[in-house]
Protein backbone atom coordinates (compact mmCIF):
# COMPACT_ATOMS: atom_id res chain seq x y z
CA UNK A 1 0.00 0.00 0.00
CA UNK A 2 1.23 3.47 -0.94
CA UNK A 3 2.15 6.03 1.67
CA UNK A 4 -0.51 8.48 0.50
CA UNK A 5 -3.15 5.77 0.77
CA UNK A 6 -2.06 4.99 4.32
CA UNK A 7 -2.20 8.62 5.26
CA UNK A 8 -5.73 9.01 3.90
CA UNK A 9 -6.78 5.88 5.82
CA UNK A 10 -5.42 7.40 9.02
CA UNK A 11 -7.42 10.57 8.37
CA UNK A 12 -10.61 8.62 7.61
CA UNK A 13 -10.23 6.55 10.77
CA UNK A 14 -9.53 9.62 12.89
CA UNK A 15 -12.87 11.01 11.76
CA UNK A 16 -14.72 7.72 12.36
CA UNK A 17 -13.14 7.40 15.83
CA UNK A 18 -14.22 10.91 16.70
CA UNK A 19 -17.80 10.06 15.67
CA UNK A 20 -17.54 6.82 17.62
CA UNK A 21 -16.80 8.48 20.96
CA UNK A 22 -19.39 11.19 20.33
CA UNK A 23 -22.29 9.44 22.17
CA UNK A 24 -20.22 9.30 25.35
CA UNK A 25 -19.16 12.94 24.96
CA UNK A 26 -22.80 13.95 24.44
CA UNK A 27 -23.77 12.26 27.71
CA UNK A 28 -20.92 13.99 29.49
CA UNK A 29 -21.90 17.34 28.00
CA UNK A 30 -25.57 16.94 28.86
CA UNK A 31 -24.76 16.08 32.44
CA UNK A 32 -23.94 19.77 32.93
CA UNK A 33 -27.15 21.04 31.36
CA UNK A 34 -30.49 22.08 32.79
CA UNK A 35 -33.36 19.61 32.36
CA UNK A 36 -35.18 21.45 29.54
CA UNK A 37 -32.04 22.03 27.48
CA UNK A 38 -31.23 18.30 27.40
CA UNK A 39 -34.36 17.68 25.39
CA UNK A 40 -34.42 20.74 23.18
CA UNK A 41 -30.74 21.27 22.40
CA UNK A 42 -29.24 17.83 22.95
CA UNK A 43 -26.22 18.45 20.74
CA UNK A 44 -25.26 21.94 21.84
CA UNK A 45 -22.39 22.71 24.20
CA UNK A 46 -23.81 23.99 27.51
CA UNK A 47 -23.49 27.78 27.78
CA UNK A 48 -25.00 30.55 29.84
CA UNK A 49 -28.52 29.63 30.93
CA UNK A 50 -28.29 25.95 30.10
CA UNK A 51 -25.07 25.41 32.11
CA UNK A 52 -25.73 24.31 35.68
CA UNK A 53 -22.32 23.07 36.76
CA UNK A 54 -22.29 20.16 39.16
CA UNK A 55 -25.87 20.72 40.33
CA UNK A 56 -27.04 17.69 38.33
CA UNK A 57 -24.53 15.46 40.07
CA UNK A 58 -25.62 16.56 43.50
CA UNK A 59 -29.28 16.24 42.57
CA UNK A 60 -28.79 12.88 40.85
CA UNK A 61 -26.92 11.36 43.75
CA UNK A 62 -29.58 12.29 46.26
CA UNK A 63 -32.99 12.23 44.62
CA UNK A 64 -35.56 9.54 45.22
CA UNK A 65 -35.70 7.58 48.42
CA UNK A 66 -32.78 5.40 47.36
CA UNK A 67 -29.42 7.18 47.02
CA UNK A 68 -27.55 6.38 43.83
CA UNK A 69 -24.25 5.91 45.63
CA UNK A 70 -25.80 3.01 47.51
CA UNK A 71 -26.56 1.36 44.16
CA UNK A 72 -22.97 1.96 43.09
CA UNK A 73 -21.83 0.35 46.34
CA UNK A 74 -24.09 -2.66 45.80
CA UNK A 75 -22.79 -3.11 42.26
CA UNK A 76 -19.22 -3.05 43.62
CA UNK A 77 -19.97 -5.55 46.40
CA UNK A 78 -21.79 -7.96 44.12
CA UNK A 79 -19.14 -7.80 41.39
CA UNK A 80 -16.15 -8.21 43.70
CA UNK A 81 -17.57 -11.10 45.75
CA UNK A 82 -19.05 -12.90 42.74
CA UNK A 83 -15.92 -12.72 40.62
CA UNK A 84 -13.65 -13.77 43.51
CA UNK A 85 -15.95 -16.67 44.33
CA UNK A 86 -16.20 -17.77 40.70
CA UNK A 87 -12.42 -17.63 40.18
CA UNK A 88 -11.53 -19.63 43.30
CA UNK A 89 -14.32 -22.23 43.19
CA UNK A 90 -14.40 -22.95 39.46
CA UNK A 91 -10.63 -23.20 39.10
CA UNK A 92 -10.59 -25.76 41.92
CA UNK A 93 -13.46 -27.67 40.36
CA UNK A 94 -11.77 -27.56 36.95
CA UNK A 95 -8.53 -28.96 38.37
CA UNK A 96 -10.45 -31.77 40.01
CA UNK A 97 -12.34 -32.53 36.78
CA UNK A 98 -9.22 -32.48 34.60
CA UNK A 99 -7.04 -34.53 36.94
CA UNK A 100 -9.49 -37.09 38.35
CA UNK A 101 -11.44 -37.97 35.20
CA UNK A 102 -14.04 -40.12 36.98
CA UNK A 103 -17.51 -40.64 35.53
CA UNK A 104 -19.00 -38.14 37.97
CA UNK A 105 -16.51 -35.42 37.12
CA UNK A 106 -17.15 -35.99 33.41
CA UNK A 107 -20.88 -35.61 33.95
CA UNK A 108 -20.31 -32.34 35.82
CA UNK A 109 -18.08 -31.14 32.98
CA UNK A 110 -20.63 -31.88 30.26
CA UNK A 111 -23.41 -30.31 32.32
CA UNK A 112 -21.27 -27.17 32.56
CA UNK A 113 -20.85 -27.07 28.78
CA UNK A 114 -24.57 -27.63 28.39
CA UNK A 115 -25.36 -24.71 30.68
CA UNK A 116 -23.47 -22.36 28.35
CA UNK A 117 -26.09 -22.73 25.62
CA UNK A 118 -29.12 -22.19 27.87
CA UNK A 119 -30.53 -18.64 27.67
CA UNK A 120 -31.38 -16.94 30.97
CA UNK A 121 -35.10 -16.65 30.13
CA UNK A 122 -35.33 -20.44 30.35
CA UNK A 123 -34.54 -20.48 34.07
CA UNK A 124 -35.36 -16.96 35.25
CA UNK A 125 -38.75 -17.57 36.82
CA UNK A 126 -37.82 -20.70 38.74
CA UNK A 127 -34.36 -19.36 39.61
CA UNK A 128 -35.80 -16.19 41.16
CA UNK A 129 -38.14 -18.34 43.26
CA UNK A 130 -35.36 -20.74 44.35
CA UNK A 131 -33.07 -17.84 45.28
CA UNK A 132 -35.83 -16.27 47.32
CA UNK A 133 -36.55 -19.51 49.20
CA UNK A 134 -32.89 -19.98 50.06
CA UNK A 135 -32.36 -16.36 51.13
CA UNK A 136 -29.92 -15.67 48.29
CA UNK A 137 -31.52 -12.29 47.64
CA UNK A 138 -29.02 -9.89 49.22
CA UNK A 139 -25.84 -8.42 47.66
CA UNK A 140 -23.72 -10.65 49.92
CA UNK A 141 -25.50 -13.91 49.09
CA UNK A 142 -26.39 -13.37 45.42
CA UNK A 143 -22.80 -14.31 44.39
CA UNK A 144 -23.80 -17.95 44.99
CA UNK A 145 -26.35 -17.61 42.20
CA UNK A 146 -23.70 -16.02 39.98
CA UNK A 147 -21.33 -18.87 40.79
CA UNK A 148 -23.98 -21.41 39.83
CA UNK A 149 -25.22 -19.75 36.66
CA UNK A 150 -21.78 -18.58 35.52
CA UNK A 151 -19.90 -21.79 36.33
CA UNK A 152 -20.25 -23.20 32.81
CA UNK A 153 -17.97 -20.87 30.89
CA UNK A 154 -15.43 -20.56 33.72
CA UNK A 155 -15.10 -24.32 34.29
CA UNK A 156 -14.85 -24.87 30.54
CA UNK A 157 -12.03 -22.35 30.12
CA UNK A 158 -10.11 -23.59 33.18
CA UNK A 159 -10.37 -27.26 32.22
CA UNK A 160 -9.03 -26.43 28.75
CA UNK A 161 -6.00 -24.73 30.29
CA UNK A 162 -5.32 -27.31 33.04
CA UNK A 163 -5.19 -30.04 30.40
CA UNK A 164 -2.34 -28.21 28.69
CA UNK A 165 -0.21 -28.14 31.89
CA UNK A 166 2.27 -31.04 31.99
CA UNK A 167 1.47 -33.54 34.74
CA UNK A 168 5.13 -33.90 35.72
CA UNK A 169 5.18 -30.62 37.61
CA UNK A 170 2.39 -31.69 39.93
CA UNK A 171 3.83 -35.19 40.23
CA UNK A 172 7.14 -33.73 41.33
CA UNK A 173 5.30 -31.73 43.98
CA UNK A 174 3.46 -34.87 45.13
CA UNK A 175 6.70 -36.85 45.37
CA UNK A 176 8.18 -34.06 47.46
CA UNK A 177 5.32 -34.64 49.89
CA UNK A 178 2.98 -31.85 48.86
CA UNK A 179 -0.70 -32.59 49.49
CA UNK A 180 -3.40 -31.75 46.94
CA UNK A 181 -4.48 -28.55 48.66
CA UNK A 182 -0.98 -27.15 48.77
CA UNK A 183 -0.27 -28.42 45.26
CA UNK A 184 -3.28 -26.56 43.97
CA UNK A 185 -2.65 -23.25 45.69
CA UNK A 186 1.16 -23.17 45.48
CA UNK A 187 1.81 -24.91 42.16
CA UNK A 188 -1.27 -24.98 39.92
CA UNK A 189 -2.93 -21.64 40.72
CA UNK A 190 0.15 -19.53 39.83
CA UNK A 191 0.35 -21.32 36.49
CA UNK A 192 -3.33 -20.55 35.82
CA UNK A 193 -2.72 -16.79 35.96
CA UNK A 194 -3.41 -15.97 32.27
CA UNK A 195 -6.71 -17.86 32.36
CA UNK A 196 -7.59 -16.35 35.75
CA UNK A 197 -7.24 -12.91 34.16
CA UNK A 198 -9.27 -13.84 31.07
CA UNK A 199 -12.08 -15.42 33.07
CA UNK A 200 -11.95 -12.57 35.59
CA UNK A 201 -12.38 -9.95 32.88
CA UNK A 202 -15.30 -11.78 31.28
CA UNK A 203 -17.05 -12.27 34.61
CA UNK A 204 -16.49 -8.67 35.72
CA UNK A 205 -18.05 -7.39 32.49
CA UNK A 206 -20.98 -9.77 32.88
CA UNK A 207 -21.79 -9.21 36.56
CA UNK A 208 -21.24 -5.43 36.58
CA UNK A 209 -23.56 -4.87 33.62
CA UNK A 210 -26.11 -7.58 34.39
CA UNK A 211 -29.62 -6.26 34.77
CA UNK A 212 -32.24 -8.99 34.71
CA UNK A 213 -30.72 -11.48 37.16
CA UNK A 214 -30.26 -9.06 40.08
CA UNK A 215 -33.54 -7.35 39.18
CA UNK A 216 -35.46 -10.60 39.62
CA UNK A 217 -33.42 -12.07 42.46
CA UNK A 218 -32.59 -9.15 44.77
CA UNK A 219 -35.10 -7.80 47.24
CA UNK A 220 -35.84 -4.67 45.19
CA UNK A 221 -37.17 -2.54 48.00
CA UNK A 222 -33.84 -2.82 49.82
CA UNK A 223 -31.18 -3.32 47.16
CA UNK A 224 -30.59 -1.84 43.72
CA UNK A 225 -27.60 -1.98 41.39
CA UNK A 226 -26.54 0.63 38.83
CA UNK A 227 -28.44 -0.87 35.86
CA UNK A 228 -31.54 -1.45 38.01
CA UNK A 229 -31.40 2.09 39.36
CA UNK A 230 -31.09 3.63 35.89
CA UNK A 231 -33.91 1.53 34.46
CA UNK A 232 -36.01 2.40 37.52
CA UNK A 233 -35.54 6.12 36.93
CA UNK A 234 -36.36 5.67 33.27
CA UNK A 235 -39.67 4.13 34.26
CA UNK A 236 -40.65 7.52 35.66
CA UNK A 237 -39.70 9.22 32.39
CA UNK A 238 -40.57 12.90 32.19
CA UNK A 239 -41.06 13.16 35.93
CA UNK A 240 -37.32 12.89 36.43
CA UNK A 241 -34.67 15.48 35.66
CA UNK A 242 -32.93 14.37 32.44
CA UNK A 243 -29.78 16.31 33.24
CA UNK A 244 -29.50 14.52 36.56
CA UNK A 245 -29.87 11.16 34.84
CA UNK A 246 -27.09 12.07 32.44
CA UNK A 247 -24.96 12.84 35.49
CA UNK A 248 -25.74 9.38 36.91
CA UNK A 249 -24.86 7.71 33.60
CA UNK A 250 -21.57 9.61 33.62
CA UNK A 251 -20.88 8.38 37.16
CA UNK A 252 -21.59 4.81 36.12
CA UNK A 253 -19.46 4.98 32.95
CA UNK A 254 -16.37 6.47 34.62
CA UNK A 255 -15.35 3.29 36.53
CA UNK A 256 -15.76 1.29 33.31
CA UNK A 257 -13.54 3.64 31.33
CA UNK A 258 -10.87 3.65 34.06
CA UNK A 259 -11.00 -0.14 34.21
CA UNK A 260 -10.73 -0.34 30.43
CA UNK A 261 -7.84 2.09 30.05
CA UNK A 262 -5.79 0.45 32.83
CA UNK A 263 -6.33 -3.20 31.86
CA UNK A 264 -6.99 -2.76 28.15
CA UNK A 265 -4.55 -5.47 27.01
CA UNK A 266 -5.99 -8.09 29.37
CA UNK A 267 -9.55 -7.15 28.53
CA UNK A 268 -9.08 -7.55 24.78
CA UNK A 269 -7.20 -10.82 25.30
CA UNK A 270 -9.81 -12.17 27.71
CA UNK A 271 -12.68 -11.26 25.43
CA UNK A 272 -10.99 -12.92 22.47
CA UNK A 273 -10.32 -16.07 24.56
CA UNK A 274 -13.96 -16.22 25.63
CA UNK A 275 -15.20 -15.82 22.07
CA UNK A 276 -13.32 -18.79 20.68
CA UNK A 277 -14.83 -21.07 23.29
CA UNK A 278 -16.45 -23.36 20.64
CA UNK B 1 -3.34 -36.95 21.01
CA UNK B 2 -6.39 -37.32 23.20
CA UNK B 3 -5.71 -41.00 23.90
CA UNK B 4 -2.19 -40.25 24.98
CA UNK B 5 -3.38 -37.56 27.37
CA UNK B 6 -5.98 -39.81 28.96
CA UNK B 7 -3.39 -42.56 29.36
CA UNK B 8 -1.12 -40.12 31.12
CA UNK B 9 -3.92 -39.10 33.45
CA UNK B 10 -4.69 -42.70 34.29
CA UNK B 11 -1.06 -43.43 35.03
CA UNK B 12 -0.87 -40.58 37.43
CA UNK B 13 -2.48 -42.40 40.37
CA UNK B 14 0.04 -40.46 42.35
CA UNK B 15 -2.13 -37.40 41.76
CA UNK B 16 -5.57 -38.83 41.29
CA UNK B 17 -6.13 -40.56 44.60
CA UNK B 18 -5.18 -37.69 46.92
CA UNK B 19 -7.22 -35.23 44.85
CA UNK B 20 -10.22 -37.51 44.92
CA UNK B 21 -10.04 -37.51 48.69
CA UNK B 22 -10.50 -33.73 48.65
CA UNK B 23 -13.72 -34.08 46.65
CA UNK B 24 -15.75 -32.05 49.13
CA UNK B 25 -13.38 -29.11 49.09
CA UNK B 26 -12.70 -28.96 45.35
CA UNK B 27 -15.88 -29.95 43.57
CA UNK B 28 -18.77 -29.48 45.98
CA UNK B 29 -18.83 -25.65 46.26
CA UNK B 30 -19.12 -25.21 42.49
CA UNK B 31 -21.37 -28.19 42.01
CA UNK B 32 -23.68 -27.19 44.86
CA UNK B 33 -24.06 -23.66 43.50
CA UNK B 34 -24.50 -25.13 40.02
CA UNK B 35 -27.45 -27.21 41.25
CA UNK B 36 -29.05 -24.18 42.91
CA UNK B 37 -28.29 -21.74 40.12
CA UNK B 38 -28.83 -23.93 37.10
CA UNK B 39 -29.80 -27.61 37.28
CA UNK B 40 -32.76 -27.34 39.65
CA UNK B 41 -34.32 -24.22 38.04
CA UNK B 42 -33.77 -25.75 34.60
CA UNK B 43 -35.51 -29.05 35.40
CA UNK B 44 -38.27 -27.30 37.29
CA UNK B 45 -38.69 -24.96 34.33
CA UNK B 46 -39.20 -27.85 31.95
CA UNK B 47 -41.73 -29.43 34.31
CA UNK B 48 -43.63 -26.18 34.79
CA UNK B 49 -43.95 -25.70 31.03
CA UNK B 50 -46.49 -28.55 31.19
CA UNK B 51 -48.36 -27.02 34.11
CA UNK B 52 -50.82 -24.30 34.96
CA UNK B 53 -49.36 -22.17 37.74
CA UNK B 54 -49.15 -18.73 39.28
CA UNK B 55 -46.40 -19.47 41.77
CA UNK B 56 -44.10 -22.49 41.56
CA UNK B 57 -45.82 -24.07 44.58
CA UNK B 58 -49.34 -24.58 43.26
CA UNK B 59 -48.76 -26.07 39.80
CA UNK B 60 -51.25 -28.45 38.19
CA UNK B 61 -50.22 -30.67 35.30
CA UNK B 62 -52.09 -29.90 32.07
CA UNK B 63 -50.02 -31.54 29.32
CA UNK B 64 -48.99 -29.71 26.16
CA UNK B 65 -51.70 -27.04 26.25
CA UNK B 66 -49.14 -24.35 27.10
CA UNK B 67 -47.15 -25.14 23.97
CA UNK B 68 -50.31 -24.96 21.84
CA UNK B 69 -51.17 -21.56 23.31
CA UNK B 70 -47.60 -20.33 22.87
CA UNK B 71 -47.35 -21.36 19.23
CA UNK B 72 -50.64 -19.71 18.31
CA UNK B 73 -49.91 -16.54 20.28
CA UNK B 74 -49.71 -13.76 17.69
CA UNK B 75 -47.44 -11.60 19.88
CA UNK B 76 -44.96 -14.47 20.19
CA UNK B 77 -44.95 -15.12 16.44
CA UNK B 78 -44.55 -11.41 15.76
CA UNK B 79 -41.61 -11.31 18.18
CA UNK B 80 -40.06 -14.32 16.47
CA UNK B 81 -40.15 -12.85 12.96
CA UNK B 82 -39.08 -9.46 14.24
CA UNK B 83 -36.12 -11.06 16.02
CA UNK B 84 -35.20 -13.12 12.95
CA UNK B 85 -35.26 -10.04 10.70
CA UNK B 86 -33.24 -8.08 13.24
CA UNK B 87 -30.72 -10.93 13.54
CA UNK B 88 -30.13 -11.12 9.78
CA UNK B 89 -29.75 -7.36 9.26
CA UNK B 90 -27.46 -6.91 12.26
CA UNK B 91 -25.43 -10.02 11.33
CA UNK B 92 -24.68 -8.67 7.85
CA UNK B 93 -24.00 -5.08 8.90
CA UNK B 94 -21.87 -5.86 11.96
CA UNK B 95 -19.74 -8.47 10.23
CA UNK B 96 -19.12 -6.52 7.03
CA UNK B 97 -18.21 -3.34 8.90
CA UNK B 98 -16.12 -5.15 11.53
CA UNK B 99 -14.20 -7.05 8.86
CA UNK B 100 -13.58 -3.90 6.80
CA UNK B 101 -12.27 -2.05 9.87
CA UNK B 102 -10.11 -5.00 10.94
CA UNK B 103 -8.68 -5.32 7.43
CA UNK B 104 -7.84 -1.64 7.25
CA UNK B 105 -6.32 -1.57 10.75
CA UNK B 106 -3.96 -4.46 9.94
CA UNK B 107 -2.47 -2.41 7.04
CA UNK B 108 0.08 -0.87 9.43
CA UNK B 109 -1.49 2.57 9.36
CA UNK B 110 -0.53 5.19 11.91
CA UNK B 111 -2.62 5.25 15.08
CA UNK B 112 -4.22 1.84 14.55
CA UNK B 113 -3.78 0.99 18.25
CA UNK B 114 -5.66 4.08 19.28
CA UNK B 115 -8.45 3.33 16.81
CA UNK B 116 -8.72 -0.21 18.14
CA UNK B 117 -9.07 1.10 21.69
CA UNK B 118 -11.82 3.49 20.64
CA UNK B 119 -13.83 0.94 18.63
CA UNK B 120 -13.78 -1.64 21.40
CA UNK B 121 -14.81 0.69 24.23
CA UNK B 122 -18.64 0.65 23.81
CA UNK B 123 -18.51 -3.09 24.39
CA UNK B 124 -17.91 -2.56 28.09
CA UNK B 125 -20.99 -0.45 28.69
CA UNK B 126 -24.04 -2.41 29.84
CA UNK B 127 -27.18 -2.78 27.76
CA UNK B 128 -29.46 -0.70 29.99
CA UNK B 129 -27.10 2.29 30.02
CA UNK B 130 -26.52 1.93 26.27
CA UNK B 131 -30.25 1.97 25.63
CA UNK B 132 -30.65 5.10 27.68
CA UNK B 133 -27.76 6.90 25.96
CA UNK B 134 -29.08 6.15 22.49
CA UNK B 135 -32.72 6.91 23.25
CA UNK B 136 -31.58 10.38 24.34
CA UNK B 137 -29.56 10.83 21.14
CA UNK B 138 -32.28 9.54 18.80
CA UNK B 139 -34.92 11.66 20.50
CA UNK B 140 -32.59 14.63 20.30
CA UNK B 141 -32.55 14.22 16.52
CA UNK B 142 -36.15 13.12 16.03
CA UNK B 143 -37.65 15.84 18.24
CA UNK B 144 -36.70 18.34 15.50
CA UNK B 145 -39.19 16.56 13.26
CA UNK B 146 -41.74 16.44 16.07
CA UNK B 147 -41.55 12.69 16.51
CA UNK B 148 -39.83 10.18 18.80
CA UNK B 149 -38.24 6.75 18.64
CA UNK B 150 -41.22 5.47 20.60
CA UNK B 151 -43.72 6.55 17.95
CA UNK B 152 -42.62 4.66 14.82
CA UNK B 153 -41.57 1.01 14.73
CA UNK B 154 -39.11 1.58 11.89
CA UNK B 155 -37.21 4.11 14.02
CA UNK B 156 -37.12 1.54 16.83
CA UNK B 157 -35.78 -1.13 14.49
CA UNK B 158 -33.02 0.93 12.90
CA UNK B 159 -32.25 2.58 16.22
CA UNK B 160 -31.57 -0.79 17.78
CA UNK B 161 -29.49 -1.79 14.74
CA UNK B 162 -27.34 1.34 15.12
CA UNK B 163 -26.98 0.69 18.86
CA UNK B 164 -25.91 -2.91 18.32
CA UNK B 165 -23.46 -1.95 15.58
CA UNK B 166 -21.92 0.62 17.88
CA UNK B 167 -21.61 -1.92 20.67
CA UNK B 168 -20.51 -5.01 18.79
CA UNK B 169 -18.35 -3.88 15.86
CA UNK B 170 -15.36 -3.46 18.17
CA UNK B 171 -15.74 -6.95 19.62
CA UNK B 172 -16.01 -8.65 16.24
CA UNK B 173 -13.16 -6.48 14.96
CA UNK B 174 -10.85 -7.94 17.66
CA UNK B 175 -11.65 -11.50 16.50
CA UNK B 176 -11.16 -10.57 12.85
CA UNK B 177 -7.84 -8.84 13.58
CA UNK B 178 -6.58 -11.99 15.31
CA UNK B 179 -7.68 -14.02 12.28
CA UNK B 180 -6.12 -11.71 9.70
CA UNK B 181 -2.84 -11.50 11.64
CA UNK B 182 -2.53 -15.30 11.59
CA UNK B 183 -2.57 -15.36 7.78
CA UNK B 184 1.06 -16.09 6.78
CA UNK B 185 2.76 -13.02 5.32
CA UNK B 186 4.48 -15.06 2.57
CA UNK B 187 1.11 -16.26 1.28
CA UNK B 188 0.07 -12.67 0.62
CA UNK B 189 3.54 -11.92 -0.75
CA UNK B 190 3.29 -14.88 -3.17
CA UNK B 191 -0.11 -13.71 -4.40
CA UNK B 192 1.32 -10.24 -5.02
CA UNK B 193 4.31 -11.61 -6.96
CA UNK B 194 1.92 -13.65 -9.10
CA UNK B 195 0.32 -10.35 -10.06
CA UNK B 196 -2.83 -10.41 -7.93
CA UNK B 197 -4.39 -7.02 -7.30
CA UNK B 198 -5.19 -5.86 -3.78
CA UNK B 199 -8.86 -6.79 -4.27
CA UNK B 200 -7.98 -10.26 -5.64
CA UNK B 201 -5.65 -10.92 -2.69
CA UNK B 202 -8.45 -10.03 -0.31
CA UNK B 203 -11.10 -12.23 -1.97
CA UNK B 204 -8.93 -15.19 -2.95
CA UNK B 205 -6.33 -15.34 -0.19
CA UNK B 206 -7.29 -13.43 2.96
CA UNK B 207 -11.01 -14.24 3.22
CA UNK B 208 -10.61 -18.02 2.69
CA UNK B 209 -7.89 -18.10 5.36
CA UNK B 210 -10.00 -16.27 7.95
CA UNK B 211 -13.07 -18.47 7.47
CA UNK B 212 -12.87 -19.76 11.09
CA UNK B 213 -13.09 -16.19 12.42
CA UNK B 214 -15.98 -15.49 10.05
CA UNK B 215 -17.89 -18.54 11.34
CA UNK B 216 -17.31 -17.56 14.98
CA UNK B 217 -18.41 -13.97 14.44
CA UNK B 218 -21.43 -14.95 12.38
CA UNK B 219 -22.77 -17.20 15.09
CA UNK B 220 -21.85 -14.81 17.89
CA UNK B 221 -23.83 -12.00 16.27
CA UNK B 222 -26.69 -14.40 15.57
CA UNK B 223 -26.99 -15.70 19.14
CA UNK B 224 -26.44 -12.21 20.56
CA UNK B 225 -29.38 -10.91 18.51
CA UNK B 226 -31.62 -13.78 19.51
CA UNK B 227 -30.83 -13.40 23.20
CA UNK B 228 -31.01 -9.60 23.14
CA UNK B 229 -32.92 -8.24 26.12
CA UNK B 230 -31.43 -5.26 27.98
CA UNK B 231 -30.94 -3.05 24.93
CA UNK B 232 -34.40 -3.85 23.61
CA UNK B 233 -36.00 -3.07 26.97
CA UNK B 234 -34.09 0.16 27.51
CA UNK B 235 -34.32 1.63 24.01
CA UNK B 236 -38.00 1.17 23.11
CA UNK B 237 -39.42 -1.44 25.51
CA UNK B 238 -41.63 -2.64 22.65
CA UNK B 239 -43.22 0.71 21.71
CA UNK B 240 -45.16 1.58 19.62
CA UNK B 241 -48.10 -0.72 20.36
CA UNK B 242 -50.56 -1.90 17.75
CA UNK B 243 -54.10 -2.67 18.87
CA UNK B 244 -55.71 -5.54 16.95
CA UNK B 245 -59.48 -5.92 16.51
CA UNK B 246 -59.51 -9.17 18.55
CA UNK B 247 -58.15 -7.37 21.58
CA UNK B 248 -54.51 -8.45 21.39
CA UNK B 249 -51.85 -5.81 21.70
CA UNK B 250 -48.81 -6.30 19.48
CA UNK B 251 -45.73 -4.53 20.78
CA UNK B 252 -44.16 -3.86 17.41
CA UNK B 253 -40.51 -3.63 18.50
CA UNK B 254 -40.62 -6.43 21.07
CA UNK B 255 -38.10 -9.22 20.60
CA UNK B 256 -38.33 -12.85 21.77
CA UNK B 257 -36.61 -12.51 25.14
CA UNK B 258 -38.64 -9.43 26.05
CA UNK B 259 -41.85 -11.15 24.90
CA UNK B 260 -41.17 -14.05 27.27
CA UNK B 261 -40.40 -11.65 30.09
CA UNK B 262 -43.61 -9.67 29.49
CA UNK B 263 -45.68 -12.86 29.40
CA UNK B 264 -44.21 -13.97 32.74
CA UNK B 265 -44.50 -10.70 34.59
CA UNK B 266 -47.41 -9.07 32.78
CA UNK B 267 -50.75 -8.37 34.42
CA UNK B 268 -52.18 -11.72 33.26
CA UNK B 269 -50.71 -14.11 35.84
CA UNK B 270 -52.63 -17.04 34.35
CA UNK B 271 -50.29 -16.89 31.32
CA UNK B 272 -47.21 -17.95 33.28
CA UNK B 273 -47.45 -21.54 32.05
CA UNK B 274 -47.51 -20.21 28.50
CA UNK B 275 -44.51 -18.04 29.28
CA UNK B 276 -42.54 -21.03 30.55
CA UNK B 277 -43.47 -22.99 27.39
CA UNK B 278 -42.28 -20.04 25.29
CA UNK B 279 -39.04 -20.08 27.28
CA UNK B 280 -38.51 -23.77 26.49
CA UNK B 281 -39.13 -23.13 22.78
CA UNK B 282 -36.73 -20.20 22.97
CA UNK B 283 -34.13 -22.40 24.65
CA UNK B 284 -34.45 -25.07 21.93
CA UNK B 285 -34.04 -22.38 19.27
CA UNK B 286 -30.93 -20.82 20.82
CA UNK B 287 -29.43 -24.22 21.65
CA UNK B 288 -29.89 -25.40 18.06
CA UNK B 289 -28.05 -22.35 16.72
CA UNK B 290 -25.24 -22.89 19.26
CA UNK B 291 -24.86 -26.58 18.40
CA UNK B 292 -24.69 -25.85 14.67
CA UNK B 293 -22.04 -23.26 15.51
CA UNK B 294 -20.00 -25.77 17.50
CA UNK B 295 -20.14 -28.26 14.62
CA UNK B 296 -19.23 -25.63 12.04
CA UNK B 297 -16.20 -24.33 13.96
CA UNK B 298 -14.97 -27.88 14.67
CA UNK B 299 -15.19 -28.84 10.97
CA UNK B 300 -13.29 -25.74 9.91
CA UNK B 301 -10.52 -26.53 12.37
CA UNK B 302 -10.14 -30.06 10.97
CA UNK B 303 -9.76 -28.76 7.43
CA UNK B 304 -6.87 -26.51 8.32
Amino acid sequence: MKKSQKRSLTIIFSIISAVYVLPILIVFMNSFKANTSVKTETFKIPTGDSFVGFANYIKGATFGNYPFLQSVGNSFIITVISVALILVCTSMAAWYIARVGSLFSKIVYYLCIFSMIVPFQMVMFTLARTADDLGLNTPVTIPIIYLGFGAGLAVFMFVGFVKSIPLEIEEAAAIDGCGPIRTFFMVVLPMLKPTLISVGVLEIMWVWNDYLLPYLVLDRTKYMTIPIHIQFLRGSYGAVDLGAIMALITISIIPIIIFYLTCQKHIIKGVAAGAVKG
Amino acid sequence: MKLKRDAAALNSKLLRRPIQKCFILFLIPTFGAFIIGFIYPFLQGIYLSFCKFITTRNATFIGIDNYKTALTDSTFLHAFWYTALFAIVSLLLINILAFAIAYALTREIKGSNLFRTVFFMPNLIGGIVLGYIWSMIFDGVLSRYNTSILLESKYGFWGLIILMCWQQIGYMMIIYIAGIQSVPEDMIEAARIDGASGWQTLIKVVIPSVMPSITICTFLTLTNSFKLFDQNLALTGGSPFEFKSDGTIIKTTEMLALNIYNTFYGSNTAARGTAQAKAVIFFVLVATISIIQLRATRNKEVQQ
